[in-house]
């Protein structure tokens, strides 16, 4: 399989935004305290110039090849495929990086980022605790100092990524403000950047956040779908019919749909956590029942009340609990080229069941989400139809967070 | 020229510097909030920065985050903020300046924002989320309607940068003291001073200091370059127990930390004081 020039990453990536001002449409800009401005130039124009530089890029592209095991293979999953008893459905596997997760795609290139731009520290966040461990993960391959920044409540529920992260010699600091959770781990990360920054990056972990992050992010994921893509002319003659990834800020589902954007044929649905209902507080869907307005430095959908006070939300999954998403996502949805819906707690945990026992895969619970819808999707299709899911990361982290979910279910009978 | 203009002409002409406090609206509930604005304007303020709490503010520090949440937490809405200031805003006799996160402005439409804070009694406000480069069609409303945008620069802002924000920003230019959150130092910047002169002496727009002022020291050694210092944290942490505390002894205990402040900023100091 053949990578794009780096000439036709930036390319690709001007000719579908965001714009000189970081804006998608009317959606993304720079919304943070003058403090981080001249952070968030540097980091814009080392970005650009390693757009532009083939060693940076084949560093990228070897490390990712040797160090996180690219390409991820798709997968046929063919008991799911006869349990929906419609179109076939495969997984693109991200499960099968190094770290268990689509998120070491983009932390390996940040690192390398931080490196270019001479700074000695690195910050995150982190919700599931996938992008804490992929970025523990190349600030250990580097020697980069590493903190991670994560919810009281997501270090509780995705416990064995913390041991990880502290293995790799990564702090795990504990937030205890908000909802505890990934929001506010974002803003305490924030935080600690505003008086870091002439000497630590943050490697933002989603397409969220002030620009350049939903670029930089989206393009170093874009490797998920420019694979993708290529492995379907290749073992399908054809592309597929429908694309399906689990959206919380949207990193996979940037990745994954941004080489289809251009592709008429291939319909595009993002998942959102329906949680327990769609009433406010009980889901963590912004697309779906969301208003316009600004989190975290970008202009996106947001769960907002009438005073633009953020909303709690809820999703069984970490790294679906998030009040906002990224802007690129909000974008293709007023354009329309992206669909979006949501899928909630109970179904996403079916869809788990199934591929565990189905296909011997225990996905996450956040793709689970992505599995779940495209189980419903693939049912009202053709067996000739193609239907491939963004298998984003390994549930090994949410075992014991389901076997407490089953223990209180069962506990209410 | 606004009311924030007309303050600082006159305390030019006089070589006086302004006291500028920072509250947040509505911690514990918003009638403590109009007794704390009554109580900081007779005790010698010249300007008083009211906060709008916000769910997640990421220039603030815990002293003021936690502010924020005892207010919200108690349902503060953004219409019993204006109400609560309009009521004792026409007693009060020194500019009031709302500071606001933008997705708050944003959410309410920045036209109908500026509408609303300024029946309120608002003659300005800080949208410290809001850089110079996004900040067109909310400062233009306020151009609009005599209602001041003010912006900030900071250690991280390079010079160039920091005398075209100064361009732009109405009423007063906020130079942020330190690269980071606010929240009370034990020391400022030593060339924090030097940076102040510097961006002084090339525009005509007051310079105000804010974020890590606590100290009566903090202020003599400022004074002498700014035209008005802003303290925030070291005030609202004294406020923290005001829901526990009878509030007049919480009153009383504002007023003097605010005359000491206020005869630290009135000294004449013989000669130029180091930072420490």
């Amino acid at each position: 399989m053949s990578n794009p020039t780096p000439e036709g990453l930036l390319a690709r990536s001007l000719a579908q935004g965001p714009d000189a001002a970081g804006r998608f449409g009317p959606f993304g800009g720079r919304y943070v305290p003058e403090t981080l401005h001249r952070a968030l130039a540097e980091l814009e124009s080392a970005y650009d110039d390693a757009t532009r530089d083939p060693v940076f890029q084949a560093e990228l592209d070897a490390l990712l090849h040797s160090f996180v095991g690219r390409p991820s293979p798709i997968y046929f999953a063919r008991r799911l495929t006869g349990l929906a008893g419609g179109a076939q459905i495969w997984f693109k596997r991200e499960d099968l990086n190094h770290t268990g997760a689509h998120k070491i795609n983009n932390t390996i290139g940040q690192a390398l980022l931080t490196l270019r731009m001479g700074k000695t520290r690195v910050i995150a966040e982190t919700g599931a605790g996938q992008h804490g461990v992929a970025t523990a993960t190349a600030c250990a391959h580097f020697g980069l100092p590493c903190v991670v920044y994560m919810g009281e409540e997501d270090v509780r529920r995705q416990a064995p990524n913390v041991f990880s992260m502290n293995l790799l010699g990564a702090e795990v600091r504990p937030v205890t403000s908000g909802s505890r959770t990934l929001r506010d781990a974002i803003n305490e990360a924030m935080r600690d950047w505003m008086a870091s920054v002439d000497h630590t990056h943050y490697i933002l972990g989603s397409v969220v956040g002030p620009h350049p992050f939903p670029r930089i992010v989206r393009d170093f994921q874009s490797v998920i779908g420019r694979e993708a893509r290529a492995q379907s002319l290749e073992q399908f003659g054809r592309l597929p019919d429908l694309v399906v990834a689990c959206v919380g800020g949207g990193s996979n589902a940037a990745g994954m749909f941004h080489a289809f954007i251009n592709d008429p044929t291939v319909r595009l649905v993002g998942v959102e956590a329906g949680g327990r209902g769609s009433a406010p507080g009980d889901h963590a869907a912004p697309l779906s029942f969301g208003v316009e307005g600004v989190l975290h430095g970008s202009y996106s959908y947001v769960m907002q009340d009438a005073d633009g006070q953020t909303c709690d939300v809820h999703s069984i999954s970490a790294g679906l609990d998030y009040p906002g998403v990224g802007p690129e996502h909000a974008y293709w949805k007023s354009t329309g080229r992206v669909e979006y819906t949501h899928c909630g707690d109970r179904p996403a945990l079916d869809a788990f069941d199934r591929t565990a026992r189905g296909e011997g895969i225990l996905p996450a619970l956040e793709s689970s989400h992505a599995i779940a819808k495209a189980l419903e999707l693939a049912a009202s299709r053709g067996p000739r139809d193609i239907v491939l899911v963004c298998l984003s990361g390994r549930g090994d982290k949410d075992a014991s967070e389901i076997a407490r979910l089953r223990a209180a279910r069962d506990g209410a009978r | 020229m606004t009311r924030i203009d007309q303050l600082f002409s006159t305390l030019r002409e006089s070589g006086r510097k302004a006291l500028m406090p920072f509250i947040t609206a509505g911690d514990p509930d918003a009638a403590f909030t109009g007794d704390l604005l009554a109580t900081l304007a007779e005790h010698g303020c010249d300007l008083i920065e009211v906060g709008i709490p916000y769910s997640d503010p990421i220039a603030d520090g815990p002293v003021i985050q936690a502010s924020y949440t005892r207010a919200l937490d108690r349902g503060i809405r953004l219409d019993d903020i204006f109400e609560a200031v309009g009521r004792v805003a026409p007693r009060i006799p020194v500019p009031l300046v709302a500071m606001c996160s933008y997705a708050i402005v944003h959410r309410v439409g920045p036209e109908r924002f500026i509408e609303r804070a300024k029946s309120a009694g608002f003659s300005g406000a800080i949208v410290p989320d809001l850089m110079a480069d996004e900040a067109g069609p909310l400062a233009a409303a306020g151009r609009e309607r005599d209602f001041d945008l003010i912006q900030l620069v900071t250690p991280t802002t390079p010079r160039d940068r920091a005398l075209r924000i100064a361009e732009v920003s109405r009423g007063f230019l906020y130079y942020v003291s330190v690269t980071g959150i606010t929240g009370e130092r034990s020391s400022l910047p030593p060339e924090l001073a030097d940076n102040v002169r510097w961006m002084r002496e090339r525009t005509g727009l007051p310079i105000c200091v804010g974020f890590g002022i606590a100290t009566e020291d903090h202020v003599r050694t400022l004074a002498p370059v700014a035209d008005g210092l802003i303290v925030g944290s070291a005030l609202v942490r004294r406020i923290a127990d005001a829901s526990v505390r009878p509030r007049t002894e919480v009153l009383d205990e504002v007023g003097r930390f605010v005359d000491r402040l206020r005869a630290a900023l009135d000294e004449r100091p013989s000669e130029p004081r180091q930072c420490h």
